[in-house]
């Protein structure tokens, strides 16, 4: 926290706890929930891989899959992880167009961390509603 | 020595963190995001969709193709951002973060080999 005071100030690399003393903008839980989704990502791989593989293998494993993924927790999770590819996509975009020098700015790079936030959390409400069979 | 290392000609050396991984990263990023557009052109205009359909779209050779490559995409584009994280933040035990990275390349390696075998029963 910013409020508490160390005794003895600390050289050298900065640690991860000493960045939740910093009030982030918007760009920066953009920036943050970019990392966090690769993460998840690249930890449930081998979950993505199964289902690709369920939904592959033959009719007989596609209705397991089914059947799997009728359960709430998995469709949670895979709610979960549509999100997460959904906000990396967005937020890759907006990082391949700032790499090319557009909205650099402050106020159009807060307002595409906005768009971000705002495209993939609707595209993912969709899912959700999609999953849990209301269209 | 010390006055050389300046500008162009900085020497660099280290975990390869240089142009070459940056641009890595994002020749990667471009070849997903095209692919993830053409599976969701495929699934999303296919009639009567089932599992055999579904199937059909991987029982193509060029499709096969592709994914396998998105797939070894994937997997120098994963492997940059967890390199990323783990250089960020284990920064105070060398030997745990070299742990962490190569468990990173060992589980994407593992990986790509069970999408090859998915990829080539279909």
């Amino acid at each position: 926290m910013s409020e508490v005071v160390r005794a003895k100030p600390r050289f050298g690399v900065m640690r991860l706890i000493d960045a939740t003393g910093y009030r982030l903008p918007l760009a920066g839980f953009v920036s943050i929930l970019h990392r966090a989704s690769g993460m998840l990502m690249f930890l449930l791989l081998p979950f993505i891989l199964y289902l690709l593989d369920k939904s592959l293998t033959s009719e007989t494993t596609f209705a397991e899959l089914q059947a799997l993924t009728s359960g709430v927790f998995v469709k949670l999770v895979i709610l979960a992880l549509s999100w997460a590819y959904l906000h990396h996509f967005c937020a890759g975009i907006r990082h391949l167009l700032m790499d090319l020098h557009y909205g650099l700015d402050k106020d159009s790079a807060r307002k595409s961390a906005v768009s971000v936030l705002a495209i993939s959390l609707v595209l993912a409400a969709l899912i959700a509603l999609k999953l849990f069979g209301v269209f | 020595m010390a006055n050389n290392n300046i500008g162009a000609k900085r020497l660099v050396v280290g975990a390869s963190y240089g142009l070459r991984d940056w641009l890595a990263q994002r020749v990667t990023a471009i070849v997903m995001a095209l692919y993830t557009v053409i599976l969701l052109g495929l699934f999303l205009t296919g009639k009567n969709f089932n599992q055999v359909a579904w199937a059909g779209i991987f029982a193509m050779q060029w499709f096969k193709l592709a994914t396998f490559s998105v797939v070894i995409c994937l997997l120098y584009h994963a492997w940059v951002g967890m390199r990323d994280i783990w250089m960020d933040y284990v920064t105070h035990n060398v030997f745990l973060r070299l742990v962490f990275q190569v468990a990173t390349i060992l589980w994407l390696i593992a990986c790509a080999g069970y999408a090859a075998q998915i990829l080539w029963r279909v």
